[in-house]
């Protein structure tokens, strides 16, 4: 069963005039196939700047630590050898690219991933069922990669990414924001379906706790300021949502 | 950023820039390289074009392949129909219209809806002397052609492309340039819009050590339309240089330019000039402009440099835009994480920075003959 552990995390962030910022400062977290983590923390703690680490997006330099997958070494890692390797993001701000249609895009990754190109008919009724399960517009296919999406429709679509490209382990940073509670339930669903499957593990990344009444998680870690300041069960994400992160911030701030 | 250069002011008003023309090359001094129209050139690679010795004869020859419902012709230096529309408006023009020997004419009869494109075939067969060419495109009243210039081998060639376009008549225009790494083409393509005309015009620039194409439009009644496309993709050494002049003299007009390009390799030059002029009497003009380059890599130099010039204050819309850049990280980033390599993702970002271009090439076997040829520039 896999097992994404990441210890001792130290993630810098270059900024302007060359200088660094250090945003986490030291995470230790194991996710293993068949769990779903949630990490809750206030704007500004670090929890974007944890999943793009992960992700080995360019602007983020790893200074201490290490992240594996299954022992692997996920550091050592190109950004796409990871998704091969079975790592997935789904980002909170997905980028446009112009000109690359979602139909193009989606098949190149899933041969990508699968390391074979799918039968153009198959391929094309996985889609168009995924499509349907998420509610999303057959028309869609033909547009450009997240051009003129609305923010409703960028989180879906990296939902369906998520269900086309069956990674091990997922992260998900906000996707439940800017979503009506309409969309949101859609979302959940592509996300339960997901991890229905025993053999995949979830890292949720949120603010609020609503996403979390929609997929519950098995575990609650708690975000501040580039660490975790404490983890619990389910309960935690009713704590915080009675409390709020004011007493955590708080003491983060006095140690 | 090094090799990148930001939209550069001319020194001159439009409406100042277009002044002079000529059919005489003598009215125009041998140019220094210091003139507005001149500075971006590399004139010791023209191989004379410019200047005033006489050349030998090179070698290019012209096929046409005619639409059935188009009419082909060699016309000599004295038919009528040749500039009738248009006066040369550099030297190496004006000696391209003082030196050729044999004009193509292409007339499409009015209303006549043609079945297949007219391609003509420009072929140079060695880049000693010199060649100069001429082509008049005559569409009818409400007639709708479709014209590709193709032009292929070493050369060293100057020409003028007159394109007529009559009262509700709809004209489709590709040039390729598709030469060897050795050729020389400075070309001028004028369209002249009738009332309710219209002309879709798409240049695309891979081959050749110098090329400068010069395409401007003009409008002869209201309502016409001139869409002027561009893809080009410039190599090591090779300078490519686009400049355009749209001049609104006429009310309700519409023009739109969209010119992309992208650099790779040392010394790999482009130019983008987009002249606007809207005159006075031309109310209600519609007039938008916009050049991208993406800069592939170090010792590449994109020059863009739109200009737009309105006499009068009821305009419908008049914009520019002009942007260098290189290939965004963050486009890179996101096909990568989800597991396409680098490669890969790089050439889906290209192919889709040239897409919008290739839809407005019709003709399927040309369209795929051009996403195949920013294919192969990409390998």
């Amino acid at each position: 069963m896999a097992t994404l552990e990441i210890r001792d995390l130290h993630v810098s962030v270059e900024e302007a005039a060359g200088t660094q910022r250090e945003i986490l400062r030291g995470v230790d977290l194991d996710i293993n196939a068949g769990e779903t983590h949630a990490i809750m923390g206030p704007n500004g703690s670090g929890k974007s700047t944890l999943a793009y680490a992960i992700a080995g997006h360019p602007k983020y330099h790893v200074t201490r630590g290490s992240v594996t997958l299954d022992g692997e070494n996920v550091l050592a890692m190109s950004v796409d050898a990871r998704a091969r390797a079975g790592l997935f993001l789904a980002m909170q701000y997905p980028i446009e690219v112009p000109g690359v249609s979602v139909s193009n895009f989606l098949r190149t990754a899933v041969t990508a991933v699968r390391g074979e190109a799918p039968k153009l008919r198959d391929f094309m009724k996985n889609l168009r069922a995924a499509m349907a399960d998420l509610s999303i517009d057959p028309a869609f296919a033909e547009r450009n990669l997240n051009e003129g999406f609305s923010g409703g429709e960028k989180k879906r679509h990296e939902v369906l990414q998520l269900e086309l490209l069956n990674p091990t382990i997922a992260v998900l940073d906000e996707t439940d924001s800017g979503l009506d509670i309409d969309a949101l339930k859609v979302v959940s669903e592509g996300i339960n379906r997901f991890r229905a499957d025993p053999s995949h593990g979830v890292l949720l990344i949120t603010h609020y706790p609503r996403l979390l009444r929609y997929v519950p998680p098995d575990y609650v870690h708690v975000f501040v300021a580039g660490r975790i300041v404490r983890q619990g069960g389910p309960e935690l994400a009713d704590e915080l949502e009675r409390d709020g992160y004011e007493k955590f911030i708080t003491a983060e701030a006095a140690a | 950023m090094a090799g990148l250069q930001g939209a550069l002011e001319t020194s001159a008003p439009v409406s100042r820039l277009h002044e002079q023309q000529s059919y005489n090359p003598a009215d125009f001094p041998v140019p220094t390289g210091r003139e507005e129209e001149w500075r971006f050139t590399p004139l010791r690679r023209l191989r004379g074009l410019h200047g005033a010795d006489p050349l030998p004869e090179g070698h290019v020859t012209v096929d046409v392949e005619a639409g059935p419902e188009v009419k082909a012709e060699k016309a000599g230096r004295g038919d009528p129909r040749v500039g009738a529309s248009y006066v040369p408006a550099d030297r190496v023009s004006a000696r391209a219209y003082a030196s050729f020997t044999e004009a193509t004419v292409i007339s499409v009869p009015a209303e006549a809806v043609t079945s297949a494109p007219t391609i003509i075939r420009v072929r140079g067969h060695g880049t000693e002397g010199a060649s100069f060419g001429h082509t008049v495109v005559d569409v009818g009243p409400m007639a709708r052609a479709t014209l590709v210039l193709d032009h292929q081998g070493s050369a060293t060639y100057a020409d003028n492309v007159e394109l007529l376009v009559g009262d509700g008549a709809s004209l489709d225009v590709i040039s390729l340039q598709d030469w060897n790494d050795d050729a020389v083409h400075l070309s001028h393509h004028h369209a002249r819009l009738g009332q309710d005309a219209r002309i879709s015009h798409t240049v695309v620039s891979f081959g050749g050590d110098v090329v400068r194409i010069v395409p401007t439009v003009s409008y002869a009644g209201r309502g016409g339309d001139a869409e002027l496309n561009g893809l080009y993709f410039a190599d090591a050494g090779q300078h490519l240089e686009h400049r355009l002049f749209v001049n609104h003299t006429v009310p309700d007009c519409r023009s739109r330019v969209l010119y992309k390009g992208a650099l790779k390799g040392d010394g790999a030059h482009t130019v983008w000039i987009g002249d606007v002029l809207i005159g006075a009497e031309a109310i209600g003009t519609d007039t938008y402009e916009y050049n991208r380059n993406l800069v592939l890599s170090d010792g590449a130099r994109a020059d863009s440099v739109p200009n737009l010039e309105i006499l009068t204050g009821e305009v419908r819309g008049a914009g520019h835009a002009s942007a260098n850049g290189r290939l965004e990280d963050t486009h890179l980033f996101y096909l990568m994480a989800r597991g396409i390599p680098y490669e890969e993702a790089r050439r889906l970002v290209i192919q889709g920075f040239f897409g919008e271009l290739l839809d407005k090439i019709r003709v399927p076997d040309l369209r795929e003959r051009v996403a195949a040829a920013v294919e192969a520039e990409l390998g």
